[in-house]
């Protein structure tokens, strides 16, 4: 970041300014680097998951599609987790990135979940012979996914920012343990009424698809932290813009009472 | 508190009393749906009675929703919301009462809606005590849930669309825990229901107590 500031700016009006000089971009050298390092370990992931991973006995080349489905769901509970912890930051202390952290959070925590659900109905439908089944884990993901819709739409509302901010931090706040008891309960639901039919992962996954898995991880770490810093920014710069909006409308108030053609009532007692 | 929860409850009641939305509106979509169900499914009994726990904790969701929404709009006319900001009553105690009226709602609609499925779906009610405790206990769960949510969507336009996109997968355990409980009952099984009750129970707790400490930070920063 090209500034002219001193590295601790005091926090006010320094900051502000500080805020004001810095390009309108989401982009910054760590990111670019965070970009190549999340596009070369992408490249990698496509070599192992496709070409020297070998295919499985039982799920022949389906198996490939663990390789980012796992990491996928992973990431996806991570995004839940820091919507949640920054939700409750943001009642706490009130600062704007915080709110811009749980923002972002739950944005990708839904794409992710996206490529969850639908990366494991396609590896369903040859292993298992359906696109869908009640299975506790999917099940939870279908509400999970739906409370995160339901969390954005609110974050979408047309409302006072302070406003809506607390809300979504209020909604944001209960996201984890809305998930855990609904997972909880699923996975109960489902195993008093039918007993664990599904095929499960083979356990002793190991050699090259251990490394295929391991390296889908690591991707899906940087692209997750790379969409993760860009939305943040993004969400920042949400803020600012409002701000400035309000304060143009604030101006152009003053300038119209300060013109001439509306001069000051004397008002007699 | 408790003395605030009270006012505001007989508040809520008094408003429902004197409209009669609930009764004119609400009970009446209730056995409505009980109707529908009947028609969409086989109408030789079969499948409704299997079905009967489902159904009936579907349709008190579903009417549950209209109450609750009912109740957060009460808070939005004639600037109610400001009045209650300002009146100083305790906001947990607001939460409770408001929580408290849709609850006594929610237990007419329930008996009303039981003899629905008695006289329509040929249900025989069976383990009275089961029964009686799933519907406190998912009462509570749903409207602490319902009033803590309406709270979050209150003075909205989309309100009545943006409640249930936001409410039912978060009560997706009480729907569960309460067909389950209610199964186990009417198969003259209840000791398989007691566990479920006891999900619904917890639910119930949770969501009371984040209901009554998150109202204020809601109240306020509206």
């Amino acid at each position: 970041m090209t500034t002219t500031l001193p590295p601790r700016p005091a926090p006010g009006a320094a900051r502000d300014e500080a805020d004001a000089a810095r390009p309108a971009t989401t982009a910054s050298p760590a990111t670019r680097v965070l970009g190549a390092a999340a596009l070369v370990a992408t490249a990698l992931l496509v070599l192992y998951g496709l070409v020297i991973s070998p295919a499985d006995r039982e799920m022949a080349d389906s198996v490939r599609l663990m390789y980012i489905h796992v990491p996928a769901a992973t990431y996806l509970y991570v995004g839940c987790f820091f919507t949640t912890v920054a939700s409750a930051m943001w009642l706490r202390r009130r600062t704007p990135g915080w709110d811009a952290l749980a923002e972002a959070g739950a944005e990708i925590a839904l794409v992710f979940s996206i490529i969850t659900l639908g990366t494991g109905s396609l590896w369903g439908r040859p292993t298992w012979g359906t696109y869908w089944t009640w299975d506790a884990r999917l099940t939870s993901t279908a509400v999970l996914t739906a409370m995160l819709v339901g969390y954005l739409a609110l974050r979408r509302l047309e409302l006072d920012p302070a406003a809506r901010s607390t809300r979504a931090a209020v909604l944001g706040l209960l996201l984890v343990p809305n998930v855990i008891v609904v997972n909880r309960s699923v996975e109960w639901w489902r195993s008093l009424h039918q007993g664990s039919t599904l095929v499960k992962l083979d356990p002793s996954i190991e050699g090259t698809m251990l490394v295929a898995l391991m390296v889908g991880f690591v991707a899906f770490g940087l692209i997750f932290a790379w969409l993760m810093v860009h939305r943040f920014r993004i969400a920042w710069l949400d803020q600012k813009a409002d701000g400035l909006d309000l304060e143009a409308a604030l101006a152009a108030r003053r300038a119209e009472s300060r013109a001439p053609t509306a001069p000051e009532t004397e008002v007699t007692p | 508190m408790w003395r605030d929860a009270a006012l505001v409850a007989g508040r809520d009641l008094r408003i429902e009393a004197r409209s009669r939305v609930t009764v004119h509106q609400v009970a009446p979509f209730a056995l409505l749906v009980l109707v529908l169900f009947a028609f969409a499914l086989d109408p030789a009994r079969s499948i409704l009675e299997r079905a009967t726990p489902g159904l009936y904790w579907i349709t008190v969701l579903f009417s549950a929703l209209l109450a609750l929404s009912r109740s957060a709009a009460l808070d939005e006319t004639a600037g109610a919301r400001d009045a209650l900001r300002l009146s100083g009553l305790d906001p947990s105690g607001v939460f409770v009462g408001k929580s408290l009226a849709v609850a006594a709602e929610l237990v007419v609609l329930e008996v009303l809606l039981g003899v629905g499925v008695i006289v329509l779906y040929g249900a025989e009610p069976a383990g009275v005590g089961l029964l009686a405790a799933t519907c406190l206990a998912a009462t509570v769960a749903v409207a602490a849930t319902g009033t803590l949510y309406g709270a979050l969507v209150s003075g909205l336009r989309v309100r009545e669309t943006l409640l249930p996109l936001l409410l039912l997968p978060v009560l997706a355990p009480v729907l569960i825990g309460a067909t389950r409980a209610f199964e186990a009952a009417l198969g003259r099984a209840p000791a398989d229901g007691w566990p479920w009750c006891g999900l619904l129970a917890a639910f119930a707790v949770l969501y009371s107590v984040a209901g009554a400490l998150a109202y204020g930070t809601l109240l306020e920063g509206s």
